[in-house]
C-alpha cells in the first residue's frame, strides 16, 4: 500500500501543523483546566475549510479528501485531543450522513453551514439503556401525518452544547424478522435546536477531553417536519452504523494524534531532564522505551491511513464496506494512545503527574477513544464478526 | 486593477546553514520559506482583494523548485503566479535582480490603478534594496516599511514607521509598497485554496520572455550585471559554554591567570 502523501495531502499536513502549533496549543491547558469549548478555534478551522475538507465544492465543502481530513483531526489531537473530536464528530457523524443519505434539499439545506461552520453538527445514538444495542432504543417518532413527533432521550452527545444540527436515531414502528420475531422499526432524522420539543440538558463532568461539550439530549413532544426523515424509515440502524465506520477512523486519528503528542512531548522532556549527571536520554531505558513506543505509534498510523484510503476508495465509486479497517484501525490506535501516554508519563516521573506539563493530560484524553463510538470490545465484534461469516 | 507581489524563497532560519566549498551558499542543500515579511506584502494584497475584488499577482526569481512556494500563495488566495528563471539570471545581486523583477512586472503589466508589494527585507541578505530599486527602474513612487495602508478614492494613505515615530504619506496609484510585520497577520493556506493550487495559473518568465525589455542586457544582469560579489559567506564559529564566576575577586584571579590584566 503507497502512503505517499500528494502535494496538496503535504500542503494540508504543513498548514495544520502551522495552525495546530499557533492556534490550537496555546488553549489547550485552558480547554482542559475550565471545561472550555473553543469556539473562537472552530470559527478560525472553519475559515480554512477544516469542518468539511473532502466534501466536494458543490456542497460547501473543501474539496479535499478523506486522508486531508484524517489529518486534521490527527494534528489538532497532537496538541488538543478536544479540538480535534469537534472536527471529527461535526464531520464523521453529521455532516457525512446527510451527505451519504440525505435528499438533494437536505443536502442543500445542511451541508453548506455545515461546511462552513455556520452550523456545528453532532450525532444522538446512545441513550441511558442503549449504545451498540439498537433494540435497547427507547426514543419513539410518530407519524402524525404532516410531522413527527419525538419523545425519548439520548446521553453522552458530543458538540451537544453548542451544535445546531444533530442526527437522531428513533424508533418508528414495530417489524418481524426473519425468524417471524417482533422487532424494533429503526430510523434515522435530522433535528434542529430550536425544533420545539427539544433541549439540551447539562454537560458531564469528564476524565478527559474535558473541554468537549459531552451533555444530554431530551425530546419532549418535539415535532420535526416530515422532510426530516433522513435516508429510508426502517433503515437507520443500517445508516447509524455507516456513519459510525467513518467515526471510527475519525476517532483513530484522534487516539493516534495523542500517542504522536505525547511522544513529540517526551522527546524533548528527556533530552532536557537531567539526573545522574547525564540526560535521561543517554539511558538505555529511556532509548528502548522511545523505539518500542515508535514503533508502535507508527504501526498505528498506517492502520489508520489504510483505513481512509479504504473509505475513499469507497466514495470513488469501490465496491464494498471498511467496517472492518474502521474497527482495526480505532482498536489498535486507541490502545496505542493510551499504552503510550502511560508510559510516556512514567518517563516524565514526579513532573508528568503534574499539571505543569501536558503528559496527565493526554493520559486522561486517551482513555476515551478505547470507549466512545464503540469500544474496543465492539471493535473486536466488529472484526471477529467478519472473519467467522 | 491588480496587486503584484514580489516575493523571495530564503533558507529556513530554523535550519542549518550550508555553504559550498567556493564560499557561497549552498542554497539546494538548505531548507526553504517564503520570507516573512513578504508574507506580510502577499497579506496586504489579499485584504486588498477581499475589499475591492482585484486580482492578486504574486512573482519571484528562482531556480523551479520555488514554484512550490509560489503554489501556497495561491493556496493562501493569489489569483496566480509568476516564476522569473533561467540560467542568466543567476549569481544578481540585489541590482541585478531589481533589473529583471522590474522587467517581469513590466511585462505582467502596471496599470493606472495597480500596486506592486514587496516585503521590507529579505532575512537571508538583509539588504532592504530591491523593493525601492523595483520602483526606481519602474519609475513608481514608493513608501517604505509601511504599517497601514488605507484606500482613499485613487490614492492610499499610507503609514510608515520609523524608528523615532510614524510618518503618514498620500500617494497615488501606481505605487510601490514595501511591509513590514506590523502591517497584518498573514493569513494561512485554506483547504480548498490547497485543493485547487496546481489549478491555477503559473507562468515561466525565462530569459527569452524578457530580454526585449529595455532594463535587459547581458551586462546588467545575472553575476556580470551584479556590481557586488559574495566574498566568503560561512556560519559563525559556535561560542562554547560560558562560566559563571562568584565574585569580582574570583574574576580578577582568572584574567590575571591568564596574563590578560
Amino acid at each position: 500500500m503507497d502512503f505517499t502523501l500528494s502535494k496538496q495531502q503535504q500542503m494540508v499536513q504543513k498548514m495544520y501543523k502551522e495552525f495546530a502549533e499557533n492556534e490550537v496549543k496555546p488553549l489547550a491547558k485552558k480547554v482542559d483546566a475550565e471545561e472550555y469549548f473553543p469556539v473562537e478555534t472552530v470559527k478560525k478551522m472553519a475559515k480554512l475549510g477544516m469542518m468539511g475538507v473532502y466534501f466536494p465544492k458543490e456542497v460547501g465543502g473543501a474539496g479535499g479528501d478523506v486522508l486531508s481530513y484524517v489529518m486534521a483531526v490527527e494534528e489538532m489531537s497532537k496538541v488538543c485531543a478536544t479540538t480535534g473530536v469537534i472536527i471529527s464528530a461535526h464531520t464523521s457523524l453529521c455532516a457525512a450522513p446527510i451527505y451519504e443519505n440525505g435528499t438533494p434539499e437536505q443536502k442543500a439545506k445542511y451541508l453548506p453551514k455545515l461546511c462552513s461552520g455556520e452550523w456545528l453538527g453532532a450525532f444522538g445514538l446512545t441513550e441511558p439503556g442503549a449504545g451498540t444495542d439498537a433494540q435497547g432504543q427507547q426514543t419513539v417518532a410518530v407519524d402524525e401525518g404532516d410531522h413527527w413527533r419525538l419523545n425519548g432521550s439520548k446521553i453522552f452527545i458530543t458538540n451537544s452544547g453548542y451544535a445546531d444540527v444533530f442526527i437522531i436515531i428513533a424508533v418508528t414502528g414495530t417489524v418481524l424478522d426473519k425468524r417471524g420475531r417482533k422487532q424494533k422499526e429503526i430510523s434515522a432524522f435530522i433535528v434542529e435546536r430550536t425544533d420545539p420539543g427539544f433541549s439540551v440538558g447539562k454537560p458531564e463532568d469528564k476524565m478527559g477531553i474535558r473541554g468537549s461539550s459531552t451533555c444530554e439530549l431530551i425530546m419532549e413532544d418535539c415535532i420535526i417536519p416530515k422532510d426530516r426523515l433522513l435516508g429510508v424509515k426502517g433503515k437507520g440502524f443500517q445508516l447509524a452504523m455507516a456513519t459510525l465506520d467513518g467515526g471510527r477512523i475519525g476517532i483513530a486519528a484522534q487516539a493516534l494524534g495523542i500517542a504522536e503528542g505525547a511522544l513529540d512531548e517526551t522527546v524533548a522532556y528527556v533530552k532536557e531532564r537531567k539526573q545522574f549527571g547525564r540526560s535521561i536520554a543517554a539511558f538505555q531505558n529511556t532509548q528502548f522505551e522511545l523505539a518500542e513506543m515508535k514503533a508502535r505509534v507508527d504501526a498505528a498510523k498506517y492502520l489508520v491511513y489504510a483505513a481512509a484510503q479504504k473509505k475513499q476508495a469507497i466514495m470513488n465509486g469501490q465496491k464494498g464496506r471498511y467496517s472492518v479497517e474502521a474497527a482495526e484501525a480505532k482498536l489498535i490506535a486507541a490502545r496505542t494512545a493510551s499504552d503510550v501516554t502511560r508510559r510516556c508519563l512514567q518517563l516524565f516521573g514526579g513532573y508528568g503527574y503534574t499539571r505543569d506539563y501536558p503528559i496527565e493530560r493526554m493520559m486522561r484524553d486517551a482513555k476515551i477513544t478505547e470507549i466512545y463510538e464503540g469500544t474496543s470490545e465492539v471493535m473486536m465484534m466488529v472484526i471477529s464478526g467478519a472473519m467467522l461469516k | 486593477m491588480k496587486a503584484i507581489v514580489c516575493v523571495k524563497q530564503v533558507p529556513d532560519t530554523q535550519g542549518k546553514v550550508a555553504v559550498k566549498p567556493d564560499g557561497t551558499m549552498d542554497r539546494a542543500a538548505m531548507a526553504t520559506i517564503t520570507n516573512p515579511d513578504d508574507l506580510n506584502a502577499v497579506e496586504a494584497a489579499l485584504q486588498l482583494k477581499d475589499e475591492t475584488g482585484c486580482e492578486v499577482v504574486v512573482v519571484t526569481m528562482g531556480p523551479p523548485p520555488a514554484e512550490g512556494m509560489l503554489r501556497e500563495l495561491i493556496a493562501r488566495g493569489a489569483d496566480r503566479a509568476v516564476l522569473v528563471s533561467g540560467r542568466e539570471f543567476g549569481g544578481s545581486d540585489t541590482f541585478a535582480t531589481s533589473q529583471i523583477l522590474a522587467a517581469a512586472v513590466n511585462k505582467i503589466g502596471v496599470g493606472p490603478e495597480d500596486i506592486v508589494f514587496c516585503g521590507r527585507q529579505a532575512i537571508d541578505g538583509d539588504t532592504a534594496q530591491v523593493g525601492p530599486q523595483i520602483a526606481e527602474k519602474l519609475h513608481l513612487p514608493q513608501v517604505t516599511y509601511v504599517t497601514d495602508i488605507k484606500k482613499d478614492g485613487d490614492e492610499l494613505v499610507v503609514k510608515r514607521q520609523l524608528e523615532d515615530g510614524y510618518m503618514e504619506l498620500k500617494v497615488h496609484t501606481p505605487c510601490l509598497l514595501t511591509c513590514i510585520k506590523e502591517l497584518n497577520q498573514p493569513r494561512y493556506m485554506s483547504v480548498s485554496g490547497i485543493f485547487e493550487c496546481y489549478d491555477k495559473p503559473l507562468e515561466v518568465f525565462d530569459y527569452n520572455a524578457l530580454k526585449d525589455d529595455p532594463l535587459i542586457e547581458t551586462d546588467t544582469i545575472g553575476l556580470k550585471g551584479s556590481p557586488t560579489n559574495v566574498y566568503k559567506s560561512f556560519a559563525p564559529p559556535v561560542k562554547g559554554a560560558g562560566m559563571m564566576v562568584e565574585s569580582v575577586d574570583q574574576l580578577v584571579g582568572i584574567l590575571n591567570d591568564k596574563h590578560l590584566i
